[in-house]
């Protein structure tokens, strides 16, 4: 922790790190708009996530880099990949063009607003030295988000829980069918609709059980010699042999 | 060994960072090394034990107790044919098992073996690194080893891996959760999120108390003192490692072999490695946080010179194995759940109580520390007015209204299914008169048991 902790000064492995991984970060961010596949897309936001967190640990922020591997790379991610995964690998987007010249477009904003971040951050961060990241962290990195959150910011804190919890129970309520008690049939109700008088409580005859041939249009013979329809799906047409089906077809010999 | 080297035997966060780089590269080789030994001893040490349980030797023909059998099976399994099926995602199908791997090791990397010890000249603690965060990063690499068998199913492109993974996934993130609250107890008790911190705050010598002349010291281990949490962490972690009775991502009956089926040759092995290390790795730490790491137990802690240098790798390993020995234990005694039992369990279960457990813990924390009596009297006066408000108005179960058996034959509609009469009598069998008829016959050959029925019939009837 001591090298972690002096973070005012960019140490060796710090540099090491951060140009290992700024690349990576990048690189993760290109591939996830440019890959067709919304899984691949999803798979790159992951690696961006991941060096991010890395990022915040080498910014003697220990804490919120795990809570953002743990939480955002590792839950949240998952669930969007569950997502994709149920919607099916080949559902990737359509690669044709609604509105024309919206790539190029799209492109050059994008590049305007990145130079505008860029040198904003630039210009207001390059001059400045940090101060109060030893007293921030004193009593340890844990130990100080913990008494800002339970202090200053408890009320911002339990609000957004708060939200969340009515988000997560609305999604509940909306998405759960929920059946009474009173409405959901047991093994004995089952059992007592299966006997009940009227309804033959075995299993049905299968097609070709005493039959003739061992075509599944063919109705099965019950013991006493009658047809049966239970055998045979509904949407067949049940239907005689022909005389000319059953003559003789002079192959036996 | 000066004394100096004893009094600073427990190691602390500043100790760590200043070894030079061969003894970081020893560790590290060390910890990959033990995760592969242990593969390869707990696949051995685990057919033999449920061999044992099951009453048959178990693999016993290669190498001495058939310690070897697993090497034979790696090997086997390295020359098979690697099948990459047609509809697989190549790229995402390759790194999947790597993905699970890595996470699996990587956890390895803060558990502490040991104490400090000397590694040729150098003081260093017996752990290959610690931060102020060790546990969040254990949690942290189990929570991306999810992705491995995630990716592993979706990317084989069929689809009994597919609801294998997306069931796995389920599970082991609602069962982290779980996992994850119960070792807030021990955050809240240690006082830190350092494994090797968590370990020294269990030595528990401040805790004594003296009766009759004797010293009583209370247990340090977490185990003892956190039981619920200790109870919820071993289940989440056997619901985290998808080891029976939670197996259900590779539920056979069900979905073929889960998010391996259509994997082969190395990579199932790797993925294999993966369960294993993973299960040495959370029995690992449910020794760190819960049963005092590499400290000695009770009576051998006496003897002052059972938790210096070396030996806190014995304590260590023979608490990892008792662990995997109950897995095992675990996997040759109960049946599989049922997924929606499973999560059940979970989410109506393990939550729950687990959240009871912190408030009631931070309660206790907090009269720990209150010196007025006022505010003691208002959190215990508090806690009685919740439980009794509980338990007025828990709702109770509607009684069904009793009906007897002659009743419900009475309202059956007419033509129903005819049922035998009610006061059926087993009558005795045929068999059993003729016996008694028979009157033992003198020289039967092979007519045994036909006499010793005719005798307890006998006994049945006189």
């Amino acid at each position: 922790m001591t090298n972690i902790a002096l973070a005012a000064t960019v140490t060796t492995g710090e540099a090491v790190t951060f140009w290992i991984l700024a690349p990576l970060a990048l690189l993760g961010a290109i591939g996830m708009v440019a890959a067709r596949n919304a899984v691949h897309s999803a798979l790159w936001l992951v690696l961006t996530m991941l060096c991010l967190g890395v990022f915040y640990v080498v910014q003697a922020g220990p804490f919120i880099g795990m809570v953002q591997i743990i939480v955002y790379t590792g839950a949240i991610m998952m669930l969007f990949l569950f997502v994709l995964m149920l919607v099916g690998r080949d559902a990737s987007d359509s690669l044709i063009e609604t509105l024309r010249g919206q790539r190029v477009a799209a492109i050059l904003v994008g590049l305007g607003f990145a130079g505008l971040v860029g040198t904003l951050v630039a210009r207001s961060v390059s001059d400045t030295t940090a101060v109060g990241l030893e007293a921030a962290n004193r009593d340890g990195n844990v130990q100080g988000i913990a008494a800002l959150l339970f202090t200053n910011y408890v009320f911002a804190f339990e609000a957004t829980s708060a939200l969340l919890i009515t988000a997560a129970v609305g999604a509940m309520v909306l998405a759960h069918i929920h059946k009474p008690k009173s409405e959901r049939l047991g093994q004995p109700d089952l059992m007592r609709l299966r006997f009940r008088a009227g309804n033959h409580p075995g299993s049905k005859a299968g097609p070709g059980v005493y039959a003739t041939s061992d075509s599944v249009a063919t109705p099965a013979r019950l013991p006493d010699g009658t047809l049966s329809r239970a055998s045979i799906p509904e949407i067949l047409p049940t239907r005689e042999l022909s005389p000319r089906e059953t003559a003789p077809k002079g192959t036996e010999k | 060994m000066t004394p100096a080297v004893y009094l600073a035997q427990d190691p602390t966060l500043s100790d760590f960072g200043h070894d030079p780089w061969w003894i970081v590269l020893i560790k590290i080789v060390f910890a990959f090394v033990f995760a592969v030994l242990a593969t390869l001893l707990g696949v051995w040490f685990e057919r033999r034990v449920v061999g044992f349980m099951q009453v048959r030797p178990g693999p016993n023909q290669v190498g001495p107790f058939g310690l070897l059998q697993t090497l034979a099976d790696g090997l086997k399994m390295a020359f098979k044919e690697d099948i990459l099926p047609k509809a697989a995602d190549k790229v995402v199908y390759f790194f999947a098992p790597t993905i699970s791997v890595i996470c699996a090791v990587t956890a390895l990397a803060v558990i502490p073996f040991g104490p400090m010890v000397s590694i040729f000249g150098h003081q260093t603690p017996l752990q290959v690194t610690d931060v102020s965060v060790a546990v969040l990063v254990i949690l942290a690499a189990s929570s991306m080893g999810i992705y491995g068998i995630v990716l592993g199913g979706w990317a084989s492109g069929s689809t009994y891996p597919l609801l294998g993974g997306l069931r796995s996934s389920a599970q082991m993130i609602s069962y982290e959760v779980a996992m994850g609250l119960s070792i807030v107890a021990v955050f809240m008790t240690a006082g830190t999120m350092s494994t090797s911190g968590i370990v020294a705050a269990q030595a528990g010598s401040d805790r004594s108390a003296s009766l009759g002349g004797f010293d009583f010291f209370a247990p340090g281990w977490y185990a003892i003192l956190l039981l619920p949490s200790f109870v919820i962490y071993f289940i989440s972690a056997v619901g985290e490692t998808n080891r029976a009775p939670f197996d259900l991502p590779e539920a056979e009956s069900e979905l073929v072999a889960g998010f391996m089926t259509e994997y082969s040759s190395l990579k199932f092995a790797l993925f294999m490695l993966a369960e294993y290390v993973n299960m040495v790795t959370v029995s690992a730490v449910a020794t760190t946080l819960f049963l005092g790491g590499w400290r000695a137990p009770w009576p051998i802690s006496i003897w002052s010179g059972a938790n210096e240098g070396w030996f806190g790798l014995i304590w260590f390993f023979a608490k990892v194995i008792l662990l995997v020995f109950v897995f095992v234990w675990l996997r040759g005694t109960l049946p599989r759940l049922r997924y929606d039992q499973f999560m059940r369990l979970g989410w109506r279960v393990l939550l729950p109580i687990n959240l009871v457990w912190i408030l009631a813990l931070a309660g206790i924390r907090v009269l720990q520390k209150e010196n007025s009596d006022a505010v003691r009297w208002g959190i215990i006066g508090g806690a009685l007015v919740v439980i009794l408000l509980i338990t007025l108005l828990w709702p109770d179960r509607k009684k069904r209204p009793q009906v007897t058996l002659q009743e419900q034959v009475n309202q059956r509609p007419q033509g129903s299914f005819p049922l035998p009469p009610m006061d059926l009598v087993v009558p005795p069998s045929p068999r059993a008169r003729r016996g008694v008829a028979e009157r033992q016959p003198a020289n039967v050959g092979g007519g045994a048991p036909d006499v010793i029925e005719s005798t307890t019939s006998e006994e049945k009837e006189g």
